[in-house]
């Protein structure tokens, strides 16, 4: 017997025992140093920016709370603004808000009726709420959506259960936007998938030439546009007597022009399946659509999710051009709010109060998009 | 070059009956991609429970020859009849034909979205219209017999890369198939995942299953096949059982590839 030496003995199991990372490398001080304070430079520019940084905010926490004048005295017609007026420049006059949220939410909605679009508002944030879950991901949703939208269109339009009719003309603000939003992504989106389906028809050419020329005559003009032809040209062409409300044809426009997008979209995520995905569903025996919907399409989706929601939280902003058309969405309340004589010039305040509205629901889908992403990938990776 | 993997000194017995039926059959089968002449004049028969191991260089055109039998590709010329059923663009049956036919490919192409029984019990459900939890016995049973139960609820991604092809052999046996084919099942494979795959294969090959298998595994076609097809340039250039195959190549042409892929 030979005692092992001292090669063999480094080689062995004792020498596997983890060491631990060296101290000075973790921590906040670490990161600290190795980030910000790394050289003469860096500490230079961290300084100035802090210093900016820290000053702006402070000027601003000094308008928007410390000068900001919270009440003024009257109501409607005999408002008396002039203590804002005295203080403009140097506070907020959220005044304006606490006279003027229930217009920019609600717009010309019969003021005693408003109960209506704000539970309207609650039922749409709560069919997000449930639609995120992925609990909640059967076929019971679409049941869930078909009760919710129609008790949403009994809410708005009335005239049955008791409920006074209200005409669309009178609908604004923020239900508008959540209409528009909702309806556009919940029609825009499967359309696209079938569009982005249709464009890589190689064997039926007719399919493929009509979404090809679908996708690019739509992408090819501004939204803009297109709400112009929807609220002007269309009804030329209706047989007389006969008239689409003009938020149906803004809604349609933006399904059209969102659709198109996203079968780009959706398209760029079928490109990367790889080609044995399809040949493996195809040699199990499973018809087109089975292939589709249960190999390919959870695949190609998935790894879409950062541009889908991208294009989602545009056309949700791109809602708002609808009031070029003469549509009071929730911009176009808040830029109403401020054009009596006693409010004029207070665009800031109401335009602060709509863009803290739209952050909220767009960072909420930025933030859920990313929790999916997370959660779709837990435990499929090594 | 592949290395000749030990599997056992025993040749599996052959299964084929003296009255066995056709279930492949390959007429003058003619493709091409583009201007590209890839299988000339094909022809081969593969009869039920036969063991056929196809070997050529690669560009031979043995996998294009195998993917035309479940119509992965399709041919222009020549008659491929599978089970009884004529292949032709009828997608009756194109799908009457790939329900019996399971195939296993060189990149497992399991489905990465599916946890493995998912991926076992998809086709069974779907296609068979097998209630789930009848679907489910099923997959564990083939699991079980692939010696990866204990991975039924892990995703294909976890897994190496000699489990998911084992996964992917469960998954088309799944559908009880008449037929197997493999597509160079092992040639992604390191190279000490090759044997667990190639065993599950000599497995099956003793249960007396149909199998059509495109390989460079020379030691599983001395073990296992009935015979052995040597293609070349898109033309079946010699067939014969093992012992003439590997003793006594006619062809210079099979002579060759043999001393390139045995002899070092």
């Amino acid at each position: 017997m030979t005692p092992p030496s001292a090669e063999a003995a480094t080689l062995g199991s004792a020498s596997a025992i983890d060491r631990r990372r060296p101290s000075f490398a973790i921590g906040p001080i670490a990161w600290l140093r190795a980030n910000l304070f790394s050289s003469w430079l860096s500490t230079a520019v961290t300084l100035a920016l802090a210093y900016v940084l820290v000053s702006w905010t402070l000027s601003f926490v000094n308008w928007a709370v410390v000068n900001a004048i919270w009440d003024v005295p009257g109501t409607g017609q005999q408002v008396d603004t002039s203590a804002c007026r005295a203080a403009r420049g140097e506070g907020a006059c959220w005044a304006l808000i606490g006279e003027k949220y229930r217009f920019i939410l609600f717009g010309l909605y019969p003021f005693d009726e408003q109960w209506r679009p704000a539970l309207v508002v609650v039922i749409f944030v709560a069919l997000y709420v449930i639609s995120a879950m992925r609990r909640f991901w059967r076929k019971e949703l679409a049941l869930i959506w078909l009760v919710a939208l129609s008790v949403i269109g009994v809410l708005m339009w009335g005239g049955v259960f008791g409920l006074p009719a209200v005409e669309q003309e009178r609908w604004g603000g923020l239900v508008i936007t959540l209409i528009l939003a909702t309806f556009g992504i919940a029609f825009a989106f499967p359309l696209s998938i079938l569009v982005a389906l249709g464009r890589r028809q190689t064997s039926m050419p007719a399919v493929k030439a009509l979404c090809v020329v679908y996708i690019e005559l739509i992408r090819g003009v501004p939204l803009i546009s297109l709400l112009f032809m929807a609220s002007v040209m269309f009804p030329l062409f209706l047989p007389e007597g006969m008239n689409i409300d003009k938020l149906l044809r803004a809604q349609i426009a933006i399904i059209l022009f969102a659709g198109a997008y996203l079968a780009e979209v959706v398209r760029g995520g079928l490109q990367a399946i790889p080609k044995g995905q399809y040949e493996a569903a195809d040699a199990l025996g499973l018809t087109y659509w089975q292939k589709t919907g249960l190999i390919i399409l959870p695949q190609a989706l998935k790894i879409s999710i950062p541009p889908l929601v991208n294009t989602f939280i545009g056309m949700f902003k791109d809602t708002s051009l609808v009031l070029i058309i003469g549509i009071f969405d929730l911009l176009n309340t808040a830029k109403t709010s401020v054009i009596e004589p006693a409010w004029q010039g207070f665009g800031v305040e109401a335009y602060l109060f709509v863009a803290a509205i739209y952050f909220v629901f767009c960072f909420a889908m930025s933030k859920y998009s990313q929790d999916l992403e997370r959660e779709l990938d837990k435990g499929r990776k090594r | 070059m592949a290395e000749v993997v030990e599997l056992g000194k025993v040749q599996v017995r052959s299964a084929v009956q003296p009255d066995a039926q056709p279930m492949i059959e390959l007429r003058k089968v003619n493709k091409w991609f583009g201007a590209l002449h890839v299988l000339r004049d094909v022809s081969l028969t593969v009869r039920e429970r036969e063991r056929v191991v196809v070997c050529g260089p690669s560009g031979s055109g043995k996998s294009t020859m195998i993917r035309c039998i479940n119509r992965l590709e399709t041919h222009q010329e020549g008659e491929i009849i599978v089970d009884g059923i004529k292949l032709t663009d009828d997608l009756r049956n194109i799908d009457a034909i790939r329900r019996e036919v399971g195939m296993v490919f060189q990149s497992f192409n399991l489905f990465p979205h599916l946890t493995i029984l998912e991926n076992c019990t998809l086709a069974p459900i779907w296609v068979r219209k097998m209630p789930k939890k009848e679907a489910e016995e099923l997959a564990m049973e083939f699991l079980t017999r692939v010696r990866i139960p204990e991975q039924a609820k892990k995703y294909p991604g976890q897994l190496s890369g000699g489990q998911q092809q084992r996964v992917a052999i469960a998954r088309a046996l799944c559908m009880r198939p008449k037929i197997m084919l493999f597509d160079e099942p092992t040639s992604a494979l390191d190279p000490e995942m090759i044997k667990e795959v190639l065993d599950v294969m000599v497995e099956l090959a003793e249960s007396g299953m149909t199998m059509v298998v495109v390989t460079h595994e020379m030691g599983f076609a001395r073990t296992v096949a009935d015979r052995v097809v040597f293609m070349d340039r898109g033309e079946v250039v010699e067939v014969g059982p093992p012992k003439d195959f590997f003793g006594n190549p006619r062809s210079d042409r099979l002579r060759t590839f043999l001393s390139q892929i045995l002899g070092h």
